[in-house]
């Protein structure tokens, strides 16, 4: 279960409208341990793509030095999806690298850069299985 | 030649948990070469026929190695090599 207060996720749908029609990616990084997300990182879509997101590979040394020195993990890593459901795709999948993180995804097909219903989903990606999770707003 | 090597959480499997662990050789591809020695299997993981693989990104110190040599990227005593898996789908 992925346990997430409701001014983070509001920051992530945010960042995915803005950047719609590209997809939107970013981390929740919190304490090591912890399981709970509390600093938001939009990161740059280094693909500035609709169909493919890439933290820009100086940009992802800088969040993991800074993770390391605060002694932070990446408990969340999230990105949007603009034309599809929000459900990892097998390139997701393929990339899949923190089998301790929550990979969020969030769909904008319904509503582009304007406000409205999205879909917001949290799933656990490990050894290529895909796992959806509960989501508790707290 | 000690090279320190970060290793990612992913890999830390073939590293018995460590997260930081010492090579010896002159560029990247002896140090990489020296880890598979202890370290069975980490080898396949960051290098493949090509050379690095397309979703792993190596660093040395602060450059990623793509911009350098890559994998015959020089490498020297205190140097560090830093191993990150791109964050990166679709």
């Amino acid at each position: 279960m992925l346990t997430i207060r409701q001014d983070l996720i509001d920051a992530i749908v945010a960042h995915a409208r803005a950047d719609h029609p590209d997809e939107a990616c970013g981390v929740i990084a919190g304490p090591d341990g912890s399981d709970s997300p509390t600093r938001f990182i939009p990161m740059v879509n280094a693909a500035r793509s609709p169909t493919f997101y890439e933290f820009d590979s100086m940009d992802l040394l800088k969040l993991y030095r800074e993770m390391d020195d605060n002694d932070e993990v990446p408990v969340v890593v999230y990105h949007s999806h603009t034309a599809t459901e929000a459900y990892p795709s097998r390139t997701d999948v393929s990339y899949a690298s923190e089998p301790q993180a929550h990979y969020v995804l969030v769909s904008t097909r319904e509503t582009g850069t304007e406000d409205g219903p999205y879909e917001f989903r949290s799933y656990r990606i490990v050894d290529g299985v895909i796992t959806e999770e509960e989501i508790k707003v707290v | 030649m000690a090279i320190e090597v970060r290793i990612p959480t992913i890999l830390r499997n073939y590293t018995d948990g460590a997260k930081i662990v010492e090579g010896s050789g002159a560029t990247l591809a002896e140090v990489l070469a020296d880890l598979e020695t202890r370290y069975t299997g980490i080898h396949e993981r960051i290098v493949d026929e090509a050379g690095l693989r397309r979703f792993v990104n190596v660093y040395l110190n602060d450059e990623d190695v793509r911009f350098l040599d890559g994998i015959n990227t020089a490498v020297s005593d205190g140097d560090v090599v830093t191993v990150l898996p791109a964050v990166a789908g679709g």
